[in-house]
């Protein structure tokens, strides 16, 4: 990898002579420069690259996404492209059978959209707003936690610990995201709190 | 790891025992592909399947599941008897000439001190002899019959390579050339390293699994060096990181650990961290966890945890049981004790194991929160799929709320690789229709409790009210605020002792490093093994320059790694005592005559005297632990144990039943089917394939196509005498389900001779359910056992019994 140029530094450096020598100095006039401009162009120029990693196992392979629009500048975004990332030390630019589709779960049909509510003994979810929904968790945590929260042991000691509730945290989320919910779920004395290190 | 995956190209051989790098981890196996091609490493696999990875290996060793430890122990007699043992290395490095307390004892499968009605041990007497001036006593002659030598000498004599056939099925060559290859590498000049994943956790003992490999690669000097380590693969993207940051009943972040009601104040707390050095001179790095803690409860209650509430102790809940492991979550479910569940990106349904249990504890919910990206069998565990997931909606009154998030690719963020880098992702696109980040749900969450806790009181609402929340936006914390809260901040400006107008640190600031993290509250750190990865000087996981001076495959500026960007741990162990490379040609650090110096951030304080100053700076003692004390519930050292479900009885201690201190639920010992059973004849196992991941794939279509259907293999020997026809229906069943699967008749499974018995082996891959876009199938959760590590309550995925006939496949 060191005696390679990275494909970013080539495209730079390919993209400057395009423009700079070989158009001029082959003597193309405006007819052909418009002809050229008309040949679909290179993905890297139509789409935003973002790096990323796999979602997968932890190799964690690094991945470019490719999106029609940006995100970074506020614009709606849509991912038309995933590969691998030649740069990245560890895969260099190689994916396995799950990360090469990965665009396929990112558009998976499977995709939940929108909140869901299924109410007691129903056959079926209905929707609900994200308003409602947080309110209903919300105020359904702090009745029980209320009601069954312990304070003190048998022994009078002070344990402030909540059982009757548990959190089942991720696996795939980011590190950023872990420590929010470390930091909302400890904060209730919830003890019956895990995550999937073990399966 | 202890190692990085690109480190693997710089070893002579590696051992893949309890994991299937190249079907699992495909992109990461290419180092071994490389240190094969490059460096001419051989690749040895040792597996009761002949997989993906042993079809590239130089040299393939059948063994029937469960048995790891008895091959492994096999491995360390071999390695005693025959002196191919990195003398050096072990003398200088490990516990290996440590006196142990009079009154310890091992005898018929146990340890002194077994309780059998609390199925626990006391052990007070797995320790060390402490001497006069309070250290350890130590004979480095190794002449003393209690010294840690003798007795790992005696305790592993047993397992002949005899012995070791009758257990574990691999004929008696196939255990010598793989024990004898793995000798070789007690040359200094020679690495092996261990790649294991779940083949090993997923054990009632496996933890001892692991312990036993890393005894090994210590006898062989192979812990700190390039090429070498033990290298756990892991499964799920971020799954390291979640554990850094403790997301787990008993852990506070950074391998801290949650109080337990037998530390009633922070005094007792404490009092069992202390972490005393147990030799002269040892950094005994644990002595700091004072610091790591009042940082941790800083970051955590800000201004409310102070010294005069002993930095807020009484904010954290106290356990009264080990751990509330999932396992127990559900066992407390089931027995109607829990009324909220919350199923972050989780699909527990699937995951854990017997799901008939699972599916009757959810059922006793009041309500079960869902936060996903996608569409969950655990969602959906009422509604009726017929075989594949026989429910009446109209009995369970559990309400369900399923909340849609973001995926990887629509946010910015960290995730931890199994090497321990921290590498930072960007956001690439708009999340479908109205799904949020989890950090949305969380805070609001959060913030809706706050709000009624300070409108209207209630059960202890301190710790919820004063928890820091101090985001640009409190309705959804960005990344970078979060990131920068896991490295830590000063909170308080810290002047020179000795200079009073030195201000060493300045409140507001990111600390540099965990190295200047105190015990007074000047200091916050959300996860003190981070400090180092968003300082002053910028994100560092976001950093993307891959070189690699000399080729070491460190790349030391490639994302940040934890601890101190340190990329192999241990790594002063790459030295003899005198601080010289064992290896010239892999040198890692070395010793420049007054400090510390090399390719990777050293292990060690920069200045500490090679002679002086053992390795292991974590241990109280300097050096690593071929006898671990009590620190592990089921032994010092490692002893066979059969599975809870197993084809035959123990051959070392007929009488020991599993691991005789892992937790059994009264119920679930119940759903057990006997040794050598006659009803359940057949030894399972189950696992993922290269097409998919977990139950995620089969939401995807390509995926989908490439393993479209649930199949099970078997051996042609097994499907001959059951009249089994290869792509025909079979029926699968153990003591607690049922499932149909296509069969795969196969050669790579094989019938093992065990004591004079054929034992057939029934692999389960683990990818199907009823929602999705593959064909609906059964998970491989249907027919495992609810029953965990002694250790750590890893579910025992990997070795249970079952039963198998030709079927005409599922009637819906």
């Amino acid at each position: 990898m060191n005696m390679e140029l990275s494909r970013r530094q080539f495209l730079k450096t390919a993209g400057a002579g395009v423009a700079g020598t070989t158009l001029g100095a082959l003597g193309f006039g405006p007819i052909e420069e418009a002809l050229a401009s008309t040949i679909k162009p290179f993905r890297l120029v139509n789409t935003t690259e973002v790096r990323n990693t796999c979602t997968y196992c932890s190799v964690a392979c690094g991945i470019l996404i490719f999106s029609k629009g940006n995100l970074a500048k506020g614009e709606k975004a849509d991912i038309t492209h995933i590969e691998g990332d030649t740069d990245h030390p560890t895969n260099r630019g190689t994916l396995c059978p799950k990360g090469a589709a990965l665009l396929d779960i990112v558009k998976s049909e499977q995709r939940l959209k929108q909140p869901m509510i299924r109410r007691a003994g129903s056959d079926k979810f209905e929707k609900i707003s994200w308003d409602e929904a947080l309110d209903k968790i919300a105020k359904a945590m702090k009745a029980d936690r209320d009601a069954n929260f312990i304070a003190k042991n048998n022994d009078g000691v002070t344990v402030n610990r909540w059982l009757t509730a548990g959190f089942l945290a991720a696996s795939a989320t980011t590190n950023e995201t872990a420590f929010a919910t470390y930091k909302v779920v400890r904060s209730t004395g919830i003890l019956a709190f895990d995550n999937q290190a073990r399966v | 790891m202890t190692n990085s995956w690109t480190d693997i190209k710089n070893t002579d051989l590696v051992i893949i025992m309890g994991g299937n790098a190249a079907e699992a981890h495909p992109c990461g196996f290419k180092w071994v592909t490389e240190a094969k091609a490059t460096r001419g490493a051989k690749l040895v696999v040792v597996d009761p399947r002949f997989t993906r990875s042993a079809a590239v290996a130089d040299y393939y060793a059948p063994i029937r599941q469960g048995t790891d430890i008895a091959f492994l122990l096999g491995v360390i007699n071999y390695l005693i008897q025959n002196d191919k043992i990195q003398w050096d290395y072990v003398k200088a490095f490990t516990n290996v000439g440590y006196i142990v307390k009079e009154g310890f004892g091992y005898q018929d499968g146990l340890f002194t001190g077994y309780d059998e009605m609390k199925r626990d041990y006391n052990r007070s007497t797995w320790d060390y002899e402490i001497g006069p001036d309070g250290y350890a006593v130590v004979d480095n002659t190794l002449q003393h019959p209690r010294c840690v030598f003798n007795l790992l000498k005696q305790h592993v004599s047993v397992y002949t390579p005899e012995l070791v056939e009758r257990i574990t099925g691999t004929p008696k060559d196939k255990f010598l050339k793989v024990a004898s290859m793995m000798a070789e590498c007690s040359s200094p000049t020679k690495t092996m390293t261990s790649m294991y994943a779940l083949g090993w956790t997923q054990h009632s003992k496996g933890s001892q699994n692991i312990r036993c490999m890393a005894m090994i690669q210590l006898l062989l000097g192979n812990i700190g060096v390039r090429g070498g380590g033990m290298n756990a693969l892991r499964g799920h993207s971020n799954i390291q990181g979640l554990t850094d940051i403790g997301l787990m009943s008993n852990l506070i972040p950074g391998y801290l650990t949650i109080p337990t009601e037998k530390e009633p104040d922070f005094n007792a707390y404490m009092s069992t961290r202390g972490f005393k050095p147990l030799r002269p001179n040892q950094m005994s790095y644990w002595q700091n966890y004072k610091k790591f803690f009042v940082s941790f409860q800083k970051a955590m209650w800000g201004a409310s945890a102070t010294a005069d509430n002993n930095w807020a102790y009484d904010y954290l809940p106290k356990l009264d049981v080990p751990a509330y492991d999932v396992l127990r979550a559900f066992e407390l479910m089931k027995q109607g004790k829990m009324n909220i569940y919350f199923c972050q990106g989780f699909n527990p349904l699937q995951a854990f194991p017997n799901k008939a249990k699972l599916a009757e504890a959810l059922a006793k919910l009041k309500l079960l929160v869902i936060m996903d990206p996608l569409e969950t069998e655990t969602a959906r565990f009422w509604e009726n799929h017929g075989v594949y997931n026989q429910a009446d909606p109209s009995k369970i009154q559990t309400e369900v709320i399923q909340l849609p998030t973001t995926c990887f690719a629509e946010d910015n963020g960290s995730l931890v690789n199994s090497g321990r880098w921290l590498q930072w992702h960007w956001a690439a696109g708009t999340p479908p229709g109205d799904a949020k980040p989890d950090t949305y749900i969380m805070a609001q969450i959060h913030l809706r409790l706050k709000e009624m806790y300070k409108k209207d009181g209630g059960a202890f609402p301190d710790p919820i009210v004063n928890l820091t929340w101090n985001y640009k936006d409190p309705h959804e914390p960005s990344p970078d605020e979060l990131a920068k809260e896991l490295n830590g901040y000063v909170v308080s400006d810290v002047f020179d002792p000795n200079d009073p107008t030195k201000k060493v640190l300045e409140a507001g600031k990111q600390v540099p490093t965990f190295g200047v993290l105190r015990d007074d509250g000047s200091t916050a750190a959300g996860c003190w093994i981070y400090s180092g990865c968003y300082t002053e000087a910028g994100n560092m996981m976001a950093r993307r320059d891959n070189s690699d001076p000399d080729d070491t495959g460190a790349y030391l500026k490639w994302s940040f790694a934890w601890p101190a960007n340190r990329r192999i741990i241990y790594n002063r162990a790459s030295c003899n005592i005198d601080g010289k490379p064992w290896d010239d040609t892999r040198k890692l650090i070395w010793w420049d005559g007054a400090k510390w110096t090399g390719y990777d951030v050293p292990d060690i304080a920069p200045t500490a005297k090679p002679q002086d100053v053992g390795p292991f700076i974590m241990n109280p003692e300097g050096v690593s632990r071929l006898f671990t004390r009590g620190m592990m519930r089921d032994g010092p050292f490692p002893v066979h144990y059969e599975p809870f479900e197993s084809p035959v009885a123990n051959l070392i201690a007929p009488k020991v039943r599993g691991n005789p201190v892992a937790r059994v639920f009264k119920d679930d010992f119940a759903q057990f089917a006997d040794v050598a059973s006659k009803e359940f004849p057949y030894a399972a196992t189950s696992y993922r394939l290269t097409e998919h991941f977990h139950y995620w794939t089969k939401n995807n279509h390509v995926n989908s196509v490439l393993q479209p259907e649930f199949f099970v293999e078997i051996s042609e020997q097994l499907a001959k005498e059951k009249s089994i026809q290869n792509a025909g229906w079979v029926r699968v069943w153990s003591k607690r389900g049922s499932v149909f699967a296509k069969a795969y008749v196969t050669k790579r499974i094989r019938p093992l001779m065990v004591d004079g018995k054929p034992v057939h082996i029934v692999g389960i891959p683990i990818h199907w359910g009823f929602v999705g876009a593959a064909k609906k199938g059964f998970p491989a959760n249907v027919l495992t056992p609810f029953v965990g590590d002694a250790n750590i309550e890893t579910p025992e995925f990997k070795a249970f019994l079952v039963n198998i006939e030709p079927s005409t496949g599922p009637v819906a």
